[in-house]
């Protein structure tokens, strides 16, 4: 077992827009990253249980290209919105630091 | 084989680069430089109030140097989203700095403008035409959204800077546009395909955040038939596979669908292929040609702001910190009954800092316990006076307000400053997030020249 933030290259979150946060987890190493892959753990469940939304409001894609995944799902509140805490979305991503992945 | 070179000098205009890098790029005789002047991760203010997020000072300093070697090396000058959103007043900021710049340093050239904000009586008819549909699980387009909003740009694509290109313009200032745009236009009027042409524009979107170690400097993309190569000009700095593949990733919902205006990049066959120890090839990008589309960005009006910065270092307080908040909050309401203004006129809000100020109803740690926490204390009222006068209530109700067990009698709150309450001014929010289909991708952007 071994924790994203102590085998991942990147893990970060931003906006795609006003409307939608972003989050990128990227490995240096495509046979990590395949093993990753197949154990199945990153995918639209654990975002939507680690954020709050619902699998099906999560887009989920595998970027074998670039040894990454990427999951995109609504912000809590538009970027600047009265309440929003993170205009540029960049600050959400500590959830993801310490999922632990069966490799 | 067609080559085109382009050079990116930073992130945004007036964030700023090392001179030597703009000259080592300059010495590679780029057929293009340029830089992205805005972006809409700042929030929905700038766009609103028509300001830069960058100062004036640092966006004429970029301006300066950039002229300069544009001017002496006789080659285009291109910045996108000008003056941070844009909009009409921002590009005329950006446009004034320019004019004022090419007085003191003697410089003679011909520029374009290109419009951005379209009138709101063209827009409504394309809305009654039925030509806006909403993106991010937005609601359809209503015409009293598009009346009210403080203001409203179109995101052009790459055919504007192309026809101000043909039209001889040596410096382009154009308003809001999708961020490759501008560079895309350059590959496209080379020759180049789309995809490499719109994949080098992603690229040089954020100057040398390609690259490692991340800063705001200069890039160098040469641009062929199918593959793009990167290259930091910063001897510090390299693009490695992983630099660039992270940066493939940037702001965007999918990795490997980017919709564009006119077309769809398709990045899932890319490959990324280091060329040396601090250059890297990205091949295997696709377009697939789609309906001719912009995106619509509108803000309107929420309301004024005021804010005050404040912490805590009681233990006693902070064991029980909700029921203080709640406490103060059904004092503030009764005070500021009082002097006339209803709960329905403002907005308070207690931002925690030590507990959820940064990740709200998403933050999973919720027992942990902070020797202290810092607050900002936020109204937004319906005018500038109203935040203003129940701001001052909250505050002094923070820190004056009894808790059982309290031994701290002279104060609640540590306060940084003085004054401690803040006008932050305006507050807008999004309210236009579409697309418009276009039938010329023109037609929304005219273009305006001038002999400098």
């Amino acid at each position: 077992m071994a924790l994203i933030r102590d085998i991942a290259k990147v893990c970060k979150s931003k906006n795609a827009g006003p409307f939608e946060l972003t989050l990128d987890v990227v490995f240096d190493d495509p046979a990590l990253y395949q093993r990753v892959k197949a154990s199945g753990v990153l995918g639209p469940e654990l975002f939507a249980r680690l954020y709050g939304v619902s699998a099906n409001q999560v887009l989920f894609t595998p970027y074998d290209a670039a040894s990454a995944f990427k999951a995109t799902f609504p912000r809590l509140l538009p970027s600047g919105e009265v309440g929003d805490t993170d205009v540029y979305g960049c600050q959400q991503h500590a959830p993801l630091l310490d999922v632990d992945l069966p490799v | 084989m067609t080559e085109v070179r382009l050079l990116s000098t930073s992130a945004i205009l007036g964030y700023g680069f090392p001179e030597a890098s703009l000259a080592a790029g300059m010495a590679r005789k780029p057929h293009m430089i340029g830089v992205d002047g805005g972006s809409v991760d700042p929030g929905p203010y700038y766009l609103g109030a028509g300001k830069p997020f960058c100062s004036i000072m640092a966006i004429r300093r970029d301006l300066r140097l950039m002229l300069r070697a544009a001017t002496e090396a006789r080659i285009p000058l291109v910045i996108g989203t000008s003056g941070g959103s844009g909009g009409e007043p921002h590009l005329q900021i950006v446009a004034g700095l320019v004019r004022e710049i090419a007085r003191e340093e003697e410089l003679h050239f011909r520029l374009a403008l290109i419009h951005a904000e379209p009138e709101r009586a063209d827009l409504l008819s394309r809305l009654a035409a039925g030509r806006v549909r909403p993106l991010a699980g937005l609601p359809p387009l209503e015409p009293e959204v598009v009346e009210r909003a403080a203001r409203i740009v179109g995101m052009m694509g790459p055919e504007p800077f192309l026809k101000a290109m043909e039209g001889g313009a040596q410096v382009i200032l154009a308003g809001r546009s999708s961020d490759p745009a501008p560079w895309a236009a350059a590959c496209l009027r080379a020759g180049l395909p789309p995809a490499p042409a719109w994949y080098a524009g992603k690229m040089l979107e954020c100057g040398a955040t390609p690259s490692i170690p991340k800063g705001h400097d200069c890039l160098l993309v040469t641009v062929r038939e199918d593959h793009v190569d990167c290259e930091p000009l910063n001897p510090i700095r390299k693009c490695t596979p992983l630099s660039i593949a992270n940066h493939s990733l940037h702001e965007n919902s999918s990795p490997i669908h980017h919709v564009e205006p006119g077309g769809l990049l398709d990045t899932s066959g890319c490959r990324f292929d280091a060329l040396s120890d601090r250059a890297v090839r990205i091949s295997g990008m696709s377009w697939e040609a789609k309906p001719y589309t912009v995106k619509l960005e509108g803000v309107e009006l929420a309301g004024h702001r005021s804010i005050c910065v404040c912490g805590t270092r009681d233990p006693l307080l902070i064991g029980r910190i909700d029921t203080f908040l709640g406490e103060v909050r059904g004092i503030v309401a009764e005070k500021a009954a009082a002097f006339g203004v209803a709960p329905s006129q403002y907005k308070l809000a207690f931002r925690v800092y030590g507990r959820d100020g940064v990740m709200a109803e998403r933050e999973p740690l919720r027992d942990a316990s902070p020797h202290e926490l810092g607050f900002v204390i936020e109204v937004v009222g319906e005018t500038q006076e109203v935040a203003t006068a129940v701001l001052g209530i909250a505050r002094t109700n923070m820190l004056h307000t009894d808790f059982p067990g309290r031994l701290c009698r002279e104060g609640n709150m540590a306060f940084p400053f003085s004054p401690s309450d803040i006008e932050v001014g305006a507050v807008y929010r999004f309210s236009i997030y579409h697309v418009l289909e276009l039938d010329d991708p023109c037609e929304l952007f005219p273009i305006e020249y001038e002999e400098v």
